[in-house]
C-alpha cells in the first residue's frame, strides 16, 4: 500500500513545489512599455514565429488590445534560477515586465541581469545597460549558468506529470484486475506497441527488457511533448536543441554502455577485411558513432520546428494575405490550410517519437547483437561460407 | 550553425537531462516495472491456458478413440458371447434330445423286460396251473376209476375227447 501510493505523493510534492514557485503566478495585465500592438507587417510575424520557437521565461498565454488602446497580455511569470558570478541568483521574470530587448535590469544578489531575446545576461561591473556591439552579440555582459524553470522546462515537467500519472495509475490497475478499464485500456495497447513493433525485433528477444524503461519513457515523452506543442499553449519542447541534443546523448551513452565485444570489435578492428582497411575504417567507423545521434537529434529539432513555423506561417496567412482576399478570404484559406498541416503534424508527432524510440532501439540492437555465426576459416584463412553468406543476405 | 549553438541553452539541457533521468527511474518503478511484468504474466497465462487447451483437445481425442476401441471391443464380446449363447443353446438342445432319446430306449428296454417278466411269470403260472388242473383230472378220474370201472373209461374217453377238442 506504502508503495502505491508513493506516486500521488511525489505528484502533490512536485505540484506544491511548482506552486510554490509560481506564488507570483497570477495573470498580468500590464500594459508593457515596448508595445507594438498587435503582429501586423511581415517582419512582426517573422519575429513572432522566431521568438515562439525559442524557449521563454514567461508563460504567454495570449494578449489583446482593450478598447483604451492600451494592450493587454496574459500568461503567468516563471521562476528564473541563475548560477551567477556572486552565486545562486533567483527571481520571478515578472521583474523583467515581458521586456526582451535588455532594457529593464534587475539587480539581485549584487549582480545586474537583463533579459536579451529571451536569454539572461549578467551585466559586468559597472555597466548600467546591456550594450550590443556590431556582431549582434552583447559586449559587456555574459551569460550566467540558467537553471531557470523556462516555459520547455515547465512543458517538460507537465509532460512528466502527466506519464507519470497516467502510466503509474495503469501500473496500479493491475494489482487488482487484468484488463485495464478507461484510459489505461487505450494506453496498454501503446505499451505493447511499443514493446513488440520497436523493441522486441530490434534489440532481440533476449536483451530487450533492459531497455524497456528507456525506450517506453522517452517515445511517450516525444510523442507527449509533440502533441503539447499542438496545443494554444504554444510549447515547444522537442524544437528546443538542448532537449533533443539531451535525448540522443541519452541514446548514445546507452548504446556505448552496452556494447559487447564484437561492437567494439566492428569499430576499431573491423574483421574479414585487409588490414589497410581496417586502419581506414577506425575514423570513419568513430564517426558514424557520433553521427548516428547526431541524425536523431537533428532530425527530431528540425522535424518540430519545420512543422511549428509551417503553421505559424499558414496561420499569418490572414495577416499577410488580406490585402489580396479580404478578411474573410485569408482568413479561411487560413483555417482550411493550417487545419491540413496540424492534421499532418499529429501524425509527425507520432511519426518522429516512433522514429526516434525506433532508431535507438535500432542503435542499441547493433551494440548488443550477438555475432552468433562466425565465419569459418579453412586451413588458408579464406572464408569457405562466403557464397552462403551472400546468399542469406538477399534471401 | 551558428544560430543553433547560439540557440543551445546549457541550462535546459542540464534540465532535460535530470528530469529525464528521474522521469526514467520514476517510470520505471510505478509504471513500466508493474505494467511489463503484468503483460507479461497475463500472455504467459494465455500461453498456458491455449497449451492446457490444445491437451485437453488431444486427450478428449484420445478420450474418444479410447471410447471407440472400448465400443468395438464391447461390440465384439458381444457377438462372441451370442456366439456362444447360440451354441450353447444348441448344444444343450441336443444333449436333451439325446438324453430324452437314452431315457427313452431305457425305459422302452426296461418295459421289454418288464413284459417278457411278466410273460415268463403268467406262462410259468399258466404251466403251473395247468398242471394243478392236470393233476386235479387225474385225481378225479383216479376216484372215479375206483367206483366204477365202466364209468372210469367213459370218463377218460371223454375227458381225451375234450382234451383233444381243445
Amino acid at each position: 500500500m506504502k508503495i502505491t501510493s508513493l506516486p500521488i505523493h511525489f505528484l502533490a510534492v512536485i505540484s506544491f513545489l511548482l506552486c510554490g514557485s509560481l506564488v507570483n503566478a497570477q495573470e498580468h495585465s500590464v500594459a508593457e512599455a515596448n508595445d507594438e500592438g498587435p503582429v501586423n507587417t511581415q517582419q512582426e510575424i517573422t519575429d513572432y514565429t522566431n521568438h515562439h520557437l525559442k524557449d521563454s521565461h514567461d508563460f504567454h498565454l495570449f494578449s489583446y488590445q482593450a478598447s483604451d488602446g492600451e494592450r493587454h497580455s496574459w500568461g503567468f511569470s516563471l521562476p528564473i534560477i541563475l548560477w551567477a558570478s556572486n552565486g545562486p541568483v533567483a527571481f520571478m521574470s515578472s521583474e523583467f515586465h515581458h521586456d526582451i530587448d535588455g532594457e529593464v535590469v534587475v539587480e539581485k544578489g549584487g549582480s545586474r541581469f537583463v533579459n536579451l531575446h529571451d536569454k539572461i545576461y549578467e551585466l559586468e561591473e559597472g555597466a548600467d545597460s546591456i550594450v550590443i556591439g556590431e556582431d549582434h552579440h552583447p559586449e559587456n555582459a555574459h551569460k550566467p549558468f540558467d537553471l531557470s524553470i523556462t516555459k520547455s522546462v515547465f512543458g517538460i515537467l507537465l509532460v512528466g506529470l502527466l506519464l507519470l500519472f497516467w502510466f503509474g495509475s495503469l501500473g496500479k490497475q493491475y494489482k487488482k484486475k487484468n484488463i485495464p478499464t478507461g484510459f489505461g485500456r487505450a494506453l496498454e495497447p501503446l505499451v505493447i506497441y511499443v514493446r513488440d513493433e520497436i523493441a522486441r525485433p530490434n534489440i532481440g528477444e533476449h536483451k530487450y527488457r533492459k531497455y524497456m524503461s528507456f525506450l517506453l519513457t522517452v517515445f511517450f515523452f516525444i510523442w507527449v511533448s509533440n502533441l503539447l506543442g499542438m496545443t494554444p499553449f504554444g510549447f515547444n519542447i522537442t524544437g528546443q536543441i538542448a532537449v533533443t541534443v539531451c535525448l540522443a546523448l541519452f541514446t548514445f551513452f546507452i548504446v556505448q554502455f552496452s556494447g559487447n565485444k564484437d561492437y567494439w570489435k566492428h569499430i576499431f578492428w573491423m574483421p574479414d577485411v585487409p588490414v589497410i582497411m581496417k586502419i581506414i575504417l577506425i575514423p570513419i567507423e568513430v564517426l558514424g558513432m557520433l553521427t548516428k545521434p547526431f541524425s536523431l537529434l537533428i532530425r527530431l529539432f528540425a522535424n518540430i520546428t519545420a512543422g511549428h513555423v509551417v503553421v505559424m506561417g499558414l496561420i499569418a496567412l490572414m495577416i499577410t494575405l488580406k490585402a489580396q482576399f479580404g478578411a474573410v478570404g485569408s482568413t479561411g484559406l487560413s483555417l482550411v490550410l493550417t487545419l491540413f498541416i496540424s492534421v499532418i503534424e499529429i501524425l509527425v508527432a507520432f511519426l518522429q517519437a516512433f522514429i526516434f524510440t525506433m532508431l535507438s532501439a535500432l542503435f542499441i540492437g547493433m551494440a548488443v547483437a550477438e555475432h552468433d555465426h562466425h565465419h569459418e576459416h579453412d586451413a588458408e584463412g579464406h572464408d569457405i561460407d562466403d557464397v552462403e553468406d551472400v546468399r542469406e543476405s538477399f534471401v | 550553425m551558428d544560430q543553433l549553438l547560439n540557440d543551445f541553452s546549457p541550462g535546459l539541457f542540464v534540465m532535460q537531462a535530470v528530469i529525464l533521468l528521474i522521469l526514467i527511474l520514476l517510470m520505471k518503478k510505478f509504471a513500466w516495472k508493474p505494467i511489463l511484468n503484468s503483460l507479461d504474466e497475463r500472455e504467459q497465462g494465455i500461453q498456458g491456458a491455449l497449451e492446457a487447451a490444445e491437451k485437453a483437445r488431444l486427450e478428449m481425442k484420445n478420450l474418444q478413440a479410447d471410447n471407440e476401441k472400448a465400443l468395438q471391443e464391447a461390440r465384439i464380446e458381444r457377438d462372441a458371447m451370442l456366439k456362444e449363447a447360440r451354441e450353447i443353446r444348441t448344444k444343450m438342445i441336443s444333449e436333451a434330445e439325446d438324453d430324452a432319446k437314452s431315457q427313452a430306449d431305457k425305459i422302452i428296454t426296461q418295459a421289454q423286460e418288464a413284459i417278457a417278466a411278466e410273460k415268463r411269470a403268467a406262462v410259468a403260472e399258466l404251466k403251473s396251473q395247468v398242471a394243478e388242473l392236470s393233476l386235479e383230472i387225474a385225481e378225479k378220474v383216479v376216484k372215479d376209476e375206483l367206483s366204477d370201472k365202466k364209468k372210469q373209461m367213459q370218463y377218460v374217453d371223454k375227458m381225451l375227447q375234450d382234451a383233444t377238442l381243445n
